[in-house]
């Protein structure tokens, strides 16, 4: 049966058993919106390419499939080279679609041409410009293979009009033709047979949780570890919900605005268990000065990880699942070899700094909101239950310390590209991913201006999000930062609290608003927010302008210099800083 | 100068070179230089990189070259189990007093003439890279005019070829053994 390389790429998307596609149509993509109307894909018609690719994102985050966006040539195709830097930078398994001028006209300057192959070269996973109609089945096939296999990330397809249009004999499944594509095998069980007996012996381990445990599903596997070898766990930003926080083994977030506990553990750690991590220099600071004492144990799936920033004692290249399986059953053989762990005097030691050292803000009854606060009630009002999105800033720091995360998957954000403008959209992937669950965007004033157009998608697609906006009037972390480093030079950060009228705003994209300025109102304003099914709700919590955000570890500094922040004495600060661990003497067993 | 040189096998496809260069610039790896050119299997090229080994960490920039999807196949030669060949084209001013220097000079390197003008000569030279580099100082006394220099292709000696599954592991141990 012959068909036109526009109804092969449909046909491909619904064998692939994709269910939705983000997108917006254009000229030289318009001949694969034609076979679409009438096909099994639900497409969702976004106001912004960039809406379009962040929602691909959401989806994929929430449910672990990968997310599928669309668009035209030209600025089609450029306005998703943000949101595909993003899901490079954070692993995120996506396919884009392109259309792309004419093979004919490919090198001419043609209208709304460019080079988008290109331009997405170094952010994406891998890239292909599309040369045959008869290579349309096999390039998604291939796409959807790499975005989900191995480390994932996104794959872009461009594909000239004149392919579209062309038509050749359809079958399927096409044979996947990449030799140089390796995944790597199970891990090897020399290397965890090592980081057991590291594992074992160490008195002071601590497990870096980074966001491989999530997109490897092993949150269980990671449970069973940590409770075996009673070794603390610290989740990044990227891992937020990959351990429960209620755990009495969970430390919370490392990192510039980690909690004080997970930032000090890693310093004073003997073993660092790195869980797909990848020393991001947002959680590591100063390099030479990170886990100065601390032997490390890096598993990760791609070996380019391996020892790229900092250099590992026992490295385990494979799948995460495995490996924790593994390191498991091997801790079990050397506790029953070798004796018992002993890691008693470490915990009590962190205990010690969860109590002395929380997160801490002062929010008074008549003084103004503070963000934190806010993000408390949504935590108790949800039990920690809903899908938690942020955008990029003091607001997004603020939601991943203060909301206790139970799960895996019930958070979404821009880890490493650091979008601004990230939350909507994502929270509208979200919830087409989660339909029925409780998604709910916690956004900055700055970030929600810049996407806030895809509220009209989310009202005429009912998808019923919520988006909880803390309006500081500033560009939050850039006000912190100028007020810290900058003596206070305010140099265009301010946006001011009035202008939009979030409300108005709200109402003209068919949403509820909702507006919030006192701590007392916080639960009664959520509450009603929470409980809109019908259109999306967005509420204007207008918060303090002047809260910062702490703990903090200046940008470059060792995370020793960690700045534990106003709300902390100078004696409190002093003691933090010279905080020893706990040993009582060993028994001779 | 330290260098380190790679080997790679790559798909013969379009955009494969743009994909590895691209890799280079965004890691902010340095390229001493880059020689590419088709094999006995159509469906493959290969690429000889010469890193600058100073600042860059080797096996970082094979790691990362092995994630392309359209990179085959990675191997690191080393010196002493490789032999390595880089051709240049120089066109040098011979003025009539200078030009029996000059093929003296040429003799001596193993260079031969290609082209001659009254006042200038073309020299071919294919040698190792340390033997070209002596060669074009002492040819700088005369004037160089011109120089084209193909980068560096290199082969492991012996019986072992790029294709063999251990390709690397050989390499590594030969220069152990060494």
């Amino acid at each position: 049966m012959d068909m036109t390389g526009a109804q092969a790429l449909v046909r491909s998307l619904e064998e692939q058993g994709v269910e939705v596609v983000f997108g917006l149509p254009g000229g030289a993509i318009l001949p694969a919106y034609d076979p679409l109307l009438s096909s099994s894909l639900r497409h969702i018609l976004v106001r912004h390419e960039q809406g379009a690719g962040h929602a691909a994102e959401g989806y994929a985050w929430v449910t672990g499939k990968p997310g599928v966006c669309m668009a035209t040539s030209g600025p089609g195709a450029t306005n998703l080279v943000t949101p595909l830097a993003d899901a490079y930078m954070d692993s995120v398994p996506m396919v884009a679609i392109t259309g792309q001028v004419p093979s004919a006209l490919i090198g001419s300057d043609a209208f709304q041409e460019v080079d988008i192959t290109g331009i997405t070269l170094p952010i994406t996973k891998h890239n292909v410009l599309v040369t045959s109609v008869e290579q349309i089945p096999v390039a998604i096939a291939e796409a959807f293979h790499i975005a989900t296999t191995g480390r994932p990330g996104p794959v872009l397809v461009d594909v000239p009009k004149d392919i579209l249009q062309a038509k050749a004999p359809w079958s399927w499944p096409p044979t996947m033709d990449l030799p140089g594509y390796r995944i790597p095998g199970p891990p090897d069980l020399q290397a965890i047979r090592a980081a057991a007996i590291l594992l074992r012996q160490a008195r002071r381990p601590v497990l870096y949780v980074g966001g491989g445990v999530i997109k490897s599903n092993s949150h269980e596997e990671l449970l069973q570890l940590a409770e075996l070898a009673q070794a603390p766990v610290v989740t990044t930003l990227m891992a937020r919900g990959a351990f429960p926080d209620s755990h009495p083994l969970a430390l919370g977030m490392p990192g510039m605005h980690g909690m004080f506990p997970a930032v000090a553990a890693l310093q004073d750690a003997d073993l660092v268990v790195a869980l797909g991590a990848r020393f991001d220099d947002r959680v590591t600071g100063s390099l030479p000065h990170f886990a100065p004492r601390a032997q490390v144990v890096h598993a990760d799936i791609d070996p380019a990880e391996i020892g790229k920033i900092r250099r590992p004692d026992v490295a385990i290249v494979g799948d995460l699942k495995a490996t924790l399986t593994g390191l498991t059953a091997g801790l079990h053989t050397e506790i029953a070899e070798s004796g018992p762990l002993d890691t008693a005097d470490w915990l009590a030691t962190l205990d010690d700094w969860k109590r002395r050292f929380p997160l801490r803000y002062t929010q008074e009854d008549d003084g103004p909101l503070k963000p934190q606060y806010v993000v408390e009630r949504l935590s108790a009002l949800t039990g920690g239950d809903a899908v938690v999105v942020a955008g990029v800033g003091q607001h997004q720091m603020h939601a991943a310390q203060h909301y206790s995360f139970t799960k895996p998957r019930s958070w979404v954000n821009s880890g490493g590209a650091g979008t601004m403008g990230f939350a909507v959209p994502a929270a509208m992937g979200a919830q087409v991913g989660r339909p029925g669950e409780l998604v709910v965007a916690i956004d900055g004033d700055g970030c929600f201006q810049m996407t806030a157009q895809e509220l009209a998608t989310c009202a005429i697609e009912g998808l019923p999000i919520k988006v909880l906006i803390f309006n500081n009037g500033f560009l939050g972390m850039i006000r912190q930062w100028q007020e810290l480093f900058y003596d206070e030079r305010y140099s265009h950060s301010e946006l001011g609290q009035t202008i939009p009228d979030y409300v108005k705003l709200a109402e003209a994209y068919g949403c509820y608003g909702l507006r919030c300025d006192s701590a007392d109102q916080v639960d009664e304003v959520l509450e009603k927010a929470l409980a809109a099914t019908d259109v999306p709700a967005v509420v204007d919590f207008r918060v303090h302008d002047r809260e910062g955000v702490f703990p903090m570890v200046p940008a470059g500094k060792p995370n020793d210099d960690i700045v534990l922040g106003p709300e902390f004495s100078a004696d409190e600060q002093r003691a933090a800083a010279r905080r020893t661990v706990l040993h009582t003497e060993k028994v001779t067993r | 100068m330290t260098t380190h040189t790679l080997s790679v096998l790559v798909e013969n496809k379009p955009g494969v070179l743009a994909h590895v260069a691209g890799m280079f610039s965004r890691r902010a790896f340095n390229i001493s230089s880059l020689a590419v050119g088709p094999t006995a299997d159509e469906r493959v090229s290969r690429m000889t990189i010469v890193l600058d080994g100073e600042s860059t960490p080797v096996g970082q920039v094979m790691n990362q070259l092995d994630k392309l999807v359209r990179v085959l196949k990675v191997v690191e030669l080393h010196r002493g189990t490789a032999v390595e060949r880089e051709l240049a084209l120089i066109k040098v001013h011979a003025e009539p007093g200078h030009r029996g220097q000059l093929l003296e000079v040429a003799q001596v390197f193993g260079a031969t003439v290609v082209d001659m003008s009254p006042s200038t000569l073309i020299l071919e030279a294919v040698s190792s890279p340390g033997k070209l580099d002596a060669l074009l100082a002492m040819l700088d006394s005369y004037g160089t005019c011109e120089i084209v220099r193909t980068g560096r292709i290199a082969l492991g000696r012996g019986t072992t070829a790029i294709t063999d599954e251990h390709a690397n592991d050989q390499q590594a141990a030969a220069v152990t053994a060494a």
